[in-house]
């Protein structure tokens, strides 16, 4: 059964805790797409401020991680919630959980990018790890989306973007190697950048990852560690209603 | 508060929308911050020759919502009945110790009884409506003070009904017998008739037990708003009620408080084993 309403509830106060949750989560979300966009900047302009920036606000995330935590533990115990609420309650816990991870990932983005602005080396091939690094803030983005609006739909078109990353990922990696065998005192540096594009592919998959909690969230069905076509096919089946118009 | 699915709409990253804060929310409450409306201290109560109550000590917050929960013949309804002194109609009941309502002793002997309890009422388990119309009950508190101005008692009858949640199903037959109503609208109506005469403090005993989850619901939803304007204390044995509609709760084990918190505290992580025992059904 379809659920995309969390209110509606006969307790007012149920209404505005569930409320207040996925409003955390949203906001979390946002400072972690924040954090993704500022780490990308220093690594391609190697600005070591907004880098320290990146690492001083990991904090932050991680504190709304904690909080969040609670006012689900709480809702738990006191509410007993059932249904479409539980899974609400269980979606929100784990992706805070693969937002705070995100959070760290961008973290060591920052991190490297001090590593290279140390080493005073130019990237020279930021302009793809820039792009990879656009394509995953989007699908952060569009994830989140997938969350406000309890949209399944829209869930599995962006779960299918992770496929994009991988293959820009593997495309960098292979340039990357090049670079390396063509010239060995570049080693040190490309090693950092192989680091962060490897962030990056990280979070490409803790954002799938949220999109499967999205549709566990909205139809009820596990679709972790299931492939592209069983996870459709558990979206589509049972909901007619929700076909592709295109198809 | 922020309509975050337009947000999600736009290019903007979500960080920057605002959690709204919940006033009503007892998140973090501690029994030190809050000011108290009724002192419990060192109170023993015997029934003949058997204790009841042994050496309660407890503050109860004003305008909140405070739960006795435990096992059958804990002590919770007689301790609820020490606070509007119904103790006092049963045989062979005595009381040591101090309650004290605003800093006053209850037990003293100059208070006037009859005025206790009209500043502190009760709602018991099974609606007891007066054989009267939905009209006369509500007013009938009034009435006994005195008070006979027909436009007076529409003004509190209409008031009390609203405030009771029930003003909308009742208001185009107000002087029809109260006894035609459901169990959930009684129990309504039973707590319009409480709060008529402005108490300070609600005693309900089991004000749920005997009606269906959803009238159950809609008078947890009535408690809820009550705490603005009331000191409430409820007691329930249904433990998830406590947990759902109260801020601080107690627990209490053969004439004992055992634990007494913050709600959220009792409920995720209370500090003695009996009490987690009983909330997580590991008891008897």
């Amino acid at each position: 059964m379809e659920q995309k309403d969390i209110g509606g509830h006969i307790s007012q106060q149920f209404n505005e805790e569930l409320e207040d949750i996925r409003n955390r989560v949203l906001a979390m979300g946002g400072l972690v797409e924040q954090q993704i966009a500022d780490a990308m900047v220093a690594l391609t302009q190697g600005d070591e401020q907004v880098a320290d920036l990146v690492i001083t606000n990991d904090y932050k995330v991680n504190g709304m991680e904690v909080a969040i935590d609670e006012e689900c533990n709480v809702v738990l115990a006191r509410r007993q919630p059932a249904a479409s609420d539980l899974r609400l309650i269980v979606a929100v816990i784990k992706t805070i959980t693969d937002l705070e991870r995100i959070g760290d990932e961008a973290e060591r983005i920052a991190r490297m990018a001090t590593h290279i602005i140390d080493k005073n080396s130019v990237v020279r091939f930021h302009s793809r790890i820039d792009h990879l690094g656009e394509l995953v803030r989007q699908m952060l983005h569009r994830a989140l989306n997938a969350f406000a609006r309890m949209d399944a739909e829209l869930a599995v078109n962006v779960w299918k973007e992770d496929l994009k990353i991988d293959k820009e990922y593997e495309g960098i990696m292979r340039q990357l190697i090049t670079l390396m065998m063509e010239d060995s005192r570049s080693i040190p540096c490309v090693l950092d950048v192989m680091w962060a594009a490897r962030a990056l592919e990280r979070i490409g998959d803790r954002a799938r990852n949220i999109c499967e909690y999205v549709i566990y969230l909205v139809h009820g069905k596990d679709v972790r560690h299931t492939s592209l076509e069983k996870l459709e096919e558990d979206v589509r089946v049972d909901h007619p209603a929700e076909e592709d118009p295109e198809e | 508060m922020l309509d975050t699915t337009d947000m999600a709409n736009q290019d903007t990253p979500t960080h920057a929308i605002e959690t709204r804060v919940l006033d009503k929310r007892d998140k973090g409450r501690s029994l030190d911050d809050e000011d108290i409306c009724l002192e419990v201290e060192k109170l023993d109560l015997y029934y003949g020759e058997k204790k009841a109550l042994n050496g309660i000590n407890m503050d109860i917050p004003r305008k909140r919502v405070t739960a006795f929960i435990g096992p059958s013949g804990c002590g919770k309804s007689t301790l609820l009945r020490c606070f509007n002194r119904m103790n006092d109609l049963v045989d062979g009941c005595r009381v040591s110790g101090r309650i004290a309502l605003d800093g006053e002793d209850i037990n003293a002997r100059s208070v006037n009884v009859a005025d206790l309890r009209r500043r502190v009422g009760m709602v018991f388990q099974k609606p007891n409506p007066f054989p009267k119309s939905i009209y006369e009950n509500v007013a009938y508190g009034l009435r006994l003070q005195g008070i006979n101005s027909r436009r007076l008692l529409d003004e509190v009858v209409e008031r009390s009904l609203r405030g009771a949640a029930l003003w909308e199903e009742v208001k185009d037959c107000l002087n029809e017998s109260a006894m035609g109503l459901s169990g959930g609208q009684q129990q309504r109506l039973v707590i319009a008739r409480a709060i008529a005469i402005e108490p300070e403090v609600l005693l309900l005993d089991e004000p749920a037990s005997a009606l269906d989850p959803i009238s159950t619901l809609k008078i947890e939803e009535l408690v809820y708003e009550l705490k603005d304007d009331f000191t409430i204390v409820i007691v329930t044995h249904n433990m998830q009620q406590a947990a759902r509609v109260s801020d601080y709760t107690a627990f209490m084990y053969m004439g004992d408080m055992i634990e007494y918190a913050d709600t959220n505290t009792i409920f995720t992580n209370p500090s003695k084993k009996m009490t987690e025992d009983y909330i997580t059904g590991r008891y008897g």
